[in-house]
């Protein structure tokens, strides 16, 4: 069920990460957010992978950056950023060089989103495709109701982690918070540390080979492999006991 | 929404800076609360004194002929400070419920919005930053602070109910969130003797904070059994005399972002209201964990 090919969507892997030698530099000291955004969603979807490379200085922490990107683009930001940066990215590769504020990469459809700090709440929330990195750790509602997404977190995930969560892949590598997984249809969810408890219908379940082998390549994509022991995960998903409603179960939801 | 910004100083070196700085990251937080603002600091004090701070709900504007009144009816020196639509009346300390008592006979629009040796708290309707420009927030030093800026709720946007609110002696509350059981919670502070003035949930929750301490208990004792008795959600910061406290629902339903250095330890609703302290690049960054009080105290 819901099997997904390692690195079908285009310009997701990390290693395909373009240098570009004509990068623009825009200063949120001197342009607006919305200016920044208006430049960048302006390359449509046929725009060549190397043909544009942007540099965002001075951020502190404003919302809604590089959001709705619908083109191959680089966009590397230099510092920490607010809510929802790269929301609704599409193919664009964007890296944040410092800490992402609350919903990181929301629906996200494809692309790449490198956040080298830490991540706030719902970082990937909702998202439908592409890569999430987070090198630190990653808050509350991380992956809540992902929809494809992969989500590889080098450090720890906070309380109700994949909440919901239909499809796509959920990697921590510290320790969960309380409810993961709660309400879990079919993402499937790898953690190595310590897991607080899991939420209704999360179950722990049996990490097959071919488990092995998509952990594998989600620890590539993140510059982990043979860093990592993907045998040091345990797999979590759902007990498919709370997709219809049924009265013994009431109190569950 | 709501935002929040508390800055609790370390080091003397940044303390004639509080207001300055509290001030600007309040700036960036106006669009989370546009419609009050409030400003609570911890400002020096005199030994023996204590400083009531207060505002009228008639506009009243002469608020040095009414501390002339209370001089001559408590036999005692007092001194008034005014800023804007709110007075601070400097008392002796061993007068002060003599004071309280005379304002409340004799002067009934006035509100006393604080009581202590050190904290003064401006609050009014209006602009964020319009409202810290017309306190001259910026003027002011001290050891700590706590700002609010509100997008009202659960009651009625006057000035009364904008936070921070204070309930007992140094002590004052912010909050971003609402409280579903703030009423059964009021009604057990009135058997208690705490009776809050306003309509308002964290005027509420504040009297329960203070009820707790009366009560013998720690501050972070009263933060942690406050995740048991109140309801709803809520991120709370908290300041005492000497201390500064945050705490997050157990769901941490609202944002929080801390930053910590050897020379303070801020709160902020949001990272950018962080942006403009002194030093932030290379401050500890993290984000208070739900259910967990957290405090630090001179």
């Amino acid at each position: 069920m819901n099997q997904i090919d390692i690195g079908k969507w285009s310009q997701r892997d990390l290693n395909m990460l373009r240098t570009s030698s004509d990068t623009r530099e825009i200063d949120l000291l001197t342009t607006s957010v919305r200016d920044l955004n208006a430049t960048l969603q302006a390359f449509g979807s046929n725009t060549r992978s190397d043909e544009a490379s942007f540099r965002v200085l001075t951020p502190n922490g404003a919302h809604a950056i590089a959001v709705g990107i619908d083109a191959p683009l680089n966009v590397e930001i230099a510092g920490h950023v607010g809510y929802y940066c790269g929301g609704m990215n599409k193919c664009a590769s964007i890296i944040i060089d410092g800490n992402a504020g609350q919903g990181v990469g929301e629906n996200m459809m494809s692309g790449v989103i490198h956040v080298k700090g830490d991540a706030s709440q719902c970082a990937g929330a909702t998202a439908h495709g592409g890569l999430l990195l987070i090198e630190g750790n990653a808050s509350a509602r991380c992956g809540i109701s992902m929809k494809g997404i992969d989500i590889v977190v080098k450090g720890g995930i906070g309380h109700l982690s994949g909440f919901m969560g239909q499809t796509g892949r959920l990697v921590a590598f510290g320790d969960a918070g309380e409810a993961l997984g709660d309400s879990i249809y079919e993402a499937r969810i790898y953690v190595r540390g310590k897991v607080e408890s899991l939420g209704a219908d999360c179950i722990e379940k049996e990490l097959r080979d071919e488990h092995r082998a998509e952990l594998f390549a989600l620890l590539k994509q993140a510059d982990e492999a043979h860093k990592a022991d993907v045998s040091e995960f345990r797999r979590y998903g759902s007990a498919r006991k709370l997709y219809n409603f049924h009265i013994d179960n009431a109190g569950a939801y | 929404m709501c935002g929040i910004a508390g800055l609790f100083i370390k080091r003397t070196r940044l303390q004639p800076r509080l207001g300055e700085l509290l001030a600007s990251m309040t700036s960036t937080l106006c669009s989370r609360g546009p419609d009050s603002a409030g400003f609570a600091l911890y400002t020096a004090g005199e030994p023996g004194r204590a400083k009531l701070t207060l505002t009228s709900v008639e506009e009243r504007a002469d608020f040095e002929a009414l501390g002339e009144m209370l001089s001559r009816a408590v036999s005692a020196p007092v001194s008034v400070v005014g800023r804007y639509t709110h007075a601070v009346v400097t008392v002796p300390a061993d007068l002060v419920n003599l004071c309280r008592n005379w304002l409340l006979e004799n002067a009934q629009d006035v509100r006393i919005l604080s009581e202590g040796g050190h904290l003064e708290i401006y609050k009014e309707v209006g602009y964020p930053d319009d409202i810290a420009r017309s306190f001259g927030i910026a003027s002011l030093g001290g050891t700590h602070g706590i700002a609010h800026t509100r997008m009202a709720t659960e009651s009625a946007v006057t000035a009364t109910g904008a936070h921070p609110f204070s309930t007992g002696p140094d002590q004052c509350l912010v909050h971003n969130g609402s409280l579903s059981n703030h009423a059964s919670v009021r009604r057990e502070l009135g058997r208690d003797g705490i009776v809050p003035q306003t309509e308002n949930d964290t005027e509420v929750a504040a009297g329960y904070l203070t009820r707790e301490l009366k009560r013998g208990r720690s501050l972070g004792e009263a933060l942690k059994s406050s995740v048991e008795d109140l309801d709803g959600f809520f991120t709370f910061v908290v300041g005492t005399k000497n201390g500064f406290g945050v705490l997050r629902d157990p769901i941490a339903c609202k944002p929080a972002v801390m930053a910590e250095t050897d020379d303070y330890v801020a709160f902020a609703s949001e990272y950018r209201s962080l942006t403009p302290l002194p030093g932030i690049k290379s401050a500890k960054l993290f984000e208070p964990k739900p259910a967990t009080p957290y405090f630090w105290e001179h």
